[in-house]
């Protein structure tokens, strides 16, 4: 229970010594997550700077899936899930129950793991966010955010031909690219990403990571990986989990290379994980 | 004969099954076996039971005929030739003067006796030949057991083949029961034209037996009959297709697993209520019920109607429509549900947009798989709906259906070659061609969209 007690405040040092943190744009206190009798994540409180890249790393089942599922109440659609805590978007609690739902994922937006675009044109899957969320006033407008949301996504010049034809038929990386096209045509402001590279090939990897990249410019990325090359790669800080617990957090390049913690160390030269 | 045949037979494989994994066991404790002992065994079995079993059917289909022509064939005087009846007659007093010889005549007495023989005679052939064969089999395998013999891979082909063989009866089932009804269906057509059948407006089938018989000449008309099915099954589409449908989405997306767990059952209660059970439920009460409600409005109501029948088949297919719906959409990943609420989408949004657009094969089939199960509903029309061939669209009229003139025509002491009986086969054939369609249309639906998510 010790480590319980100690480690909301390593974090909440590590975060406070965060370079990039200019502007906090989500914050977390104290968090436990609970699946029925499981208790999945213990005490997490951490900040989340704004537009820049923040990459959770931690061996399988961890919690850094469940914590990033907190932050747009996925968790809600899990009926044994219950959440306790505070978690602020720009100083809003989330978890306020005058708070709508729909429109914190409005806010926040989502890349899951596997690519799962509709079963319907690659524009009517760009198009949906728009469509239920009343953004296009007319047909042009439509057009215009679709077409706007695949060259930020880096897919137009694969799609413009083709828009008609069936997201589905896409490769495994256009896929996942179109995913992130129909989440930021909603023009969200937190992008979160829950292994987004798990199931596509190295190419399309690398695509979807220098689209990672540049995205940080516009918006606030979380991204959960396996993969610490990956995390070097695209994050600016970085936030280790083990066991339901925030270890440790802090920019990248210090996690990798002086990590405060034993058990960061041990994950991160190989011993376990 | 054949029991002691069958006994044999069983004997003969397990003794062929023993020795050859008998065999094959010893070597195997020498070295090393290509296949398991067990597969030797059962190779050796298959041996025997393969044409054992074979020979047993060419008997079953070769004797009886043989054992009755060398019968008539000792009876004197004039050969009896093509008369069937006449042949029948004779072979039943053959028969009985072999079970009991009193009171024959002499004649009869030396065709039982032919009789005896030949049927002694092909009993010997069969257990012969058979046990021979079937010993044949076992020794040959028994002999081949060794390290090299592929025992596994020759089973294995004979346990294809016997999928083959159960596959074989289902599809060759079908196609016979498709000729049969066409050519009774095309005799049909040689009494009455089939342009007339399938345009004509007015069905009477009563033909007159005798001569002198008053009028009943006979309408095969069969365009009442078709509009009648088609009223029925729209009335009942209108019931179980919504009905159906949205139960289906409350129980796979609404619904907490327990009310589920609960409601499935019941309702798939619904689905093993027998047709007749139905069929008087409506006849009893929903047709009262929609008379009285009729003549309140001011309405003219038959007390047999297609809205009766109708609305109590809709109710009978309900548990179909929204059985498999669930399924279908249950079977839509969880994945397409995230993303859509993961865009900000309401419950209802994602369901409208996402859901139902994934699952839409599967519920266009559940419908077709619908609409062909009213089609051919039988038992409620019978009983609610009446028999009066009305051409009208009105529901609160009696109508009638395929399926009950079907029925009707086939009930009781027909002639087989009257134009009556036969308009039977036609209408069935059309029945089937109909659901045929369906299905293919059906499947066409499911095809072009399958695959649209993974």
């Amino acid at each position: 229970m010790n480590s319980l007690v100690q480690t909301p405040k390593t974090s909440a040092r590590a975060a406070e010594s965060t370079p990039h943190s200019l502007h906090p744009k989500v914050v977390a206190k104290d968090v436990n997550v609970y699946y029925g009798d499981k208790h999945a994540l213990h005490d997490v409180t951490i900040d989340i700077p704004e537009k820049a890249v923040m990459a959770f790393i931690g061996p399988s089942g961890c919690g850094k899936s469940t914590f990033l599922r907190c932050i747009n109440r996925m968790n809600d659609t899990i009926s044994i899930a219950r959440v306790t805590g505070d978690i602020l978007i720009d100083d809003q609690h989330i978890y306020d129950p005058k708070l709508d739902v729909v429109q914190l994922r409005a806010r926040v937006g989502m890349v899951f793991q596997k690519p799962n675009p509709f079963p319907k044109s690659i524009f009517e899957n760009v198009a949906y966010g728009p469509r239920i969320h009343g953004l296009a006033r007319s047909k042009t407008d439509l057009e215009e955010i679709v077409t706007a949301s695949l060259q930020r996504a880096g897919l137009w010049n694969e799609v413009k031909d083709r828009l008609n034809e069936a997201g589905t038929g896409l490769s495994g990386g256009q896929q996942q690219r179109l995913c992130i096209a129909r989440a930021i045509a909603v023009s969200p402001e937190v992008i979160l990403m829950d292994e987004p590279c798990s199931a596509l090939d190295p190419i399309a990897t690398a695509r979807v990571e220098e689209l990672i990249d540049e995205l940080r410019q516009n918006f606030t990325i979380i991204i959960v990986t396996h993969s610490m090359q990956q995390a070097a790669r695209v994050s600016q800080n970085t936030a280790f989990f083990h066991l339901g617990i925030l270890v440790e957090t802090g920019p990248t390049d210090q996690i990798f290379t002086t990590p405060r913690d034993k058990r960061t160390q041990d994950y991160i030269t190989g011993r376990f994980g | 004969m054949t029991s002691f045949y069958l006994v044999a037979l069983a004997v003969l494989t397990v003794a062929a099954f023993l020795a050859a994994r008998g065999r094959a066991g010893a070597l195997g404790a020498s070295g090393r076996l290509h296949s398991l002992p067990t597969y030797h065994g059962l190779l050796a079995a298959s041996a025997v039971v393969l044409p054992m079993m074979l020979v047993l059917a060419v008997y079953g289909a070769t004797a009886p005929s043989f054992v009755q022509s060398q019968a008539i064939a000792a009876l004197p005087g004039d050969p009896l030739g093509d008369d069937a009846l006449a042949r029948a007659t004779r072979m039943r007093e053959i028969a009985n003067a072999v079970a009991n010889p009193a009171g024959a005549t002499p004649e009869t007495l030396a065709a039982a006796e032919r009789y005896r023989a030949a049927q002694a005679m092909a009993d010997w052939a069969l257990l012969i030949v058979g046990i021979g064969l079937g010993g044949l089999g076992a020794a040959w395998m028994v002999r081949k057991v060794g390290p090299h013999f592929r025992a596994r891979n020759g089973f294995e082909r004979v346990v294809i083949g016997v999928l083959i063989a159960c596959a074989l009866v289902a599809i060759l089932t079908t196609v016979g029961i498709v000729f049969s009804v066409l050519f009774e269906t095309l005799r049909f057509f040689t009494k009455y034209s089939w342009l007339d059948f399938l345009t004509g407006l007015q069905w009477s089938p009563q033909t007159a037996i005798r001569e002198d018989q008053v009028g009943q000449s006979g309408a095969f008309g069969a365009v009442p009959l078709f509009v009648g099915t088609t009223l029925i099954m729209l009335i009942a589409m209108l019931i179980a297709a919504p009905v159906g449908l949205f139960s289906a989405i409350y129980m796979a997306e609404y619904a907490s697993p327990r009310l589920r767990g609960i409601a499935k059952p019941v309702l798939e209660i619904l689905a093993g209520v027998p047709t007749v059970v139905f069929g008087f439920f409506a006849a009893l009460t929903v047709a009262p019920a929609i008379r009285s409600l009729g003549l309140t409005l001011g309405l003219d109501v038959a007390s047999e109607s297609a809205l009766a029948a109708g609305v109590v088949m809709g109710i009978m297919i309900i548990p179909f429509v929204s059985s498999l719906s669930d399924d279908v959409i249950n079977a839509v990943p969880q994945s397409l549900r995230d993303g859509s609420y993961g865009m900000g989408a309401t419950k209802s949004e994602t369901i409208k947009k996402v859901v139902l657009p994934a699952a839409l094969p599967g519920i266009v089939s559940a419908m077709m798989l619908a609409v062909s199960r009213a089609v051919g509903e039988t038992m409620i029309v019978v009983m609610a709906a009446g028999l009066t061939a009305n051409l009208t669209f009105n529901p609160l009229e009696a109508v009638t259906t395929v399926t009950v003139q079907i029925k009707t025509l086939l009930v009781g002491d027909q002639e087989f070659d009257s134009a009556k009986t036969l308009s039977a086969f036609a209408l069935g054939f059309v029945l089937f061609f109909f659901t045929l369609i369906l299905n293919v249309v059906a499947l066409r639906i499911v095809k072009r969209y399958r695959e649209q998510y993974d």
